[in-house]
């Protein structure tokens, strides 16, 4: 176990030296997704569609967040639940290059046999200390769903973000031990 | 209990205590975010106790952070957690109170969408569940349970309800021959097959006996009950004991990665039976725990 400063976006061999319990301070651009999006891209990628963000080497975070105040770049932003995702996050994976998602509980044997494949890493973010998280959140931007509200594709910059790997690309799983 | 005297040379009329409609809904949006932003203080309680008790360094680093974060959101007035949860209200009416300008009902929805928009809550209810998944806008409409009870006072407490915890409850109609073992282990598999799903450590709310929809009801309203307060039965209590005991020693710990602290406590509600049932639900709540409430 160790505690390692990482930046995005992640090429796969940054990915596969992830290990298992590691704890990561994470910096740079990440993109938001939950139920409603992943379906949308989902829906896109089986059209055979254009996908309105490029997810090669990124990151997905799994939150909906509360609305920002007055100066402030976002709400409370936590993770949400991510087996909610586990239908979706094989296709995502498999079709965009995304190298890292970030969530909380554990994930399908389905999602996990995808990550081995592809070089994909499952950070947990820790659920209900959404104040703390948004301190890590230095800016907010709509990229597209605007109509889904909470669930709208969000541009978030973050600096020195807790994530421990949870599952990582060899499929060795925290929830399991 | 629950005759309405009218007292001597008294008409009804005049016995009527007159609330005005928008104190209601005031009070109802403060309570919207005093729940969301202010952990209450009996659940900042049971996570030191736990920090302490908790053996695992990673378990005790989540249980810090809950405190931490439970302490910037109160002094920041910002949500504990993103998700703020469906607005589920339990109301006390009294026989003898009247909201001027529209009904209870009406001034709580109108309160809920009022406190959600302005204290930046986020809006997390679509308004079909199947066929038009779009959000409502403002959060409504809330979950009410409304009882009449005896005088003219409205009683009113909210307990927002995460769906990350929700989604990890469940109801099962056992057979009254499956018995407190049969229950034991229900509520222990529910509880640690839930994993790190429902953000634990959770305080588990288990509703026994009455029918199908009066144990999920029980197991919701125990959730309302200082945590760790014992049920007021010694058998009962020494119940939640026992669970509580067997899911701590689970291993599942805060978040699903390990630790000694699973749930911070088991609270049970029965309620007579049928003779051919025992049906027992088990509400799970986060760690989050939030509730607020006012009287009027």
């Amino acid at each position: 176990m160790s505690l390692v400063s990482l930046s995005t976006p992640f090429d796969e061999n940054t990915v596969r030296k992830l290990k298992a319990g590691d704890q990561v301070l994470l910096s740079g651009v990440i993109y938001t997704g939950r139920d409603a999006a992943h379906k949308r891209l989902c829906d896109l990628i089986e059209a055979g569609k254009e996908l309105p963000v490029d997810l090669n080497g990124q990151t997905i975070y799994f939150v909906g967040p509360c609305p920002a105040k007055p100066g402030q770049p976002i709400g409370s932003a936590g993770p949400t639940t991510s087996y909610r995702m586990d239908a979706y996050s094989p296709t995502v994976i498999a079709s965009t290059g995304l190298r890292a998602m970030i969530g909380k509980g554990g994930r399908s044997p389905e999602v996990i046999d995808t990550m081995k494949k592809y070089g994909c890493v499952y950070f947990a973010a820790t659920g209900g200390a959404a104040a703390l998280i948004a301190r890590c959140i230095k800016s907010c931007e709509v990229v597209c769903y605007d109509d889904l509200g909470p669930e709208a594709i969000h541009r978030l910059e973050v600096e020195n973000m807790p994530l421990i790997v949870a599952i990582d690309s060899e499929g060795n799983d925290l929830y399991q031990r | 209990m629950g005759v309405l005297k009218i007292a001597k040379n008294k008409s009804l009329k005049d016995m009527l205590r007159h609330v005005p409609y928008d104190r209601i809904v005031n009070e109802v949006a403060a309570c919207c975010m005093k729940a969301a932003y202010d952990l209450p203080q009996d659940v900042l309680n049971k996570l030191k106790e736990y920090l302490n008790s908790e053996n695992s360094v990673r378990a005790k680093e989540f249980l810090r952070q809950y405190l931490e974060n439970a302490e910037i959101a109160s002094t920041e007035r910002m949500p504990i957690c993103q998700d703020t949860g469906f607005a589920v209200f339990f109301v006390e009416m009294g026989e003898l109170v009247k909201v001027d300008g529209g009904t209870i009902y009406e001034a709580i929805t109108e309160g809920t969408g009022k406190g959600y928009k302005e204290g930046y809550l986020r809006k997390s209810i679509v308004k079909d569940p199947i066929f038009n998944r779009e959000n409502t806008g403002d959060n409504t409409p809330p979950i009410i349970h409304l009882k009449l009870v005896p005088g003219d006072k409205i009683s009113v407490v909210l307990a927002p309800k995460g769906g990350g915890s929700e989604n990890m409850s469940q109801l099962k109609m056992l057979k009254p021959s499956d018995g407190k073992e049969g229950i034991i282990d229900f509520v222990v598999q529910t509880v640690t097959g839930a994993g790190g799903n429902p953000c634990p450590p959770t305080i588990v709310g288990v509703g026994i006996g009455g029918t199908f929809e009066k144990a999920a009801f029980l197991a919701k309203k125990s959730l309302l009950r200082e945590v760790g307060q014992p049920h007021d039965e010694k058998e009962y209590a020494e119940l939640e004991q026992e669970i509580l005991k067997k899911i701590n020693a689970s291993g599942v710990g805060p978040q699903g990665l390990g630790g000694d602290t699973t749930a911070l406590a088991v609270h049970i509600e029965k309620f007579p039976c049928h003779i051919a049932s025992l049906p027992v639900a088990v509400n799970l709540n986060c760690h989050a725990a939030r509730h607020a409430g006012f009287e009027i």
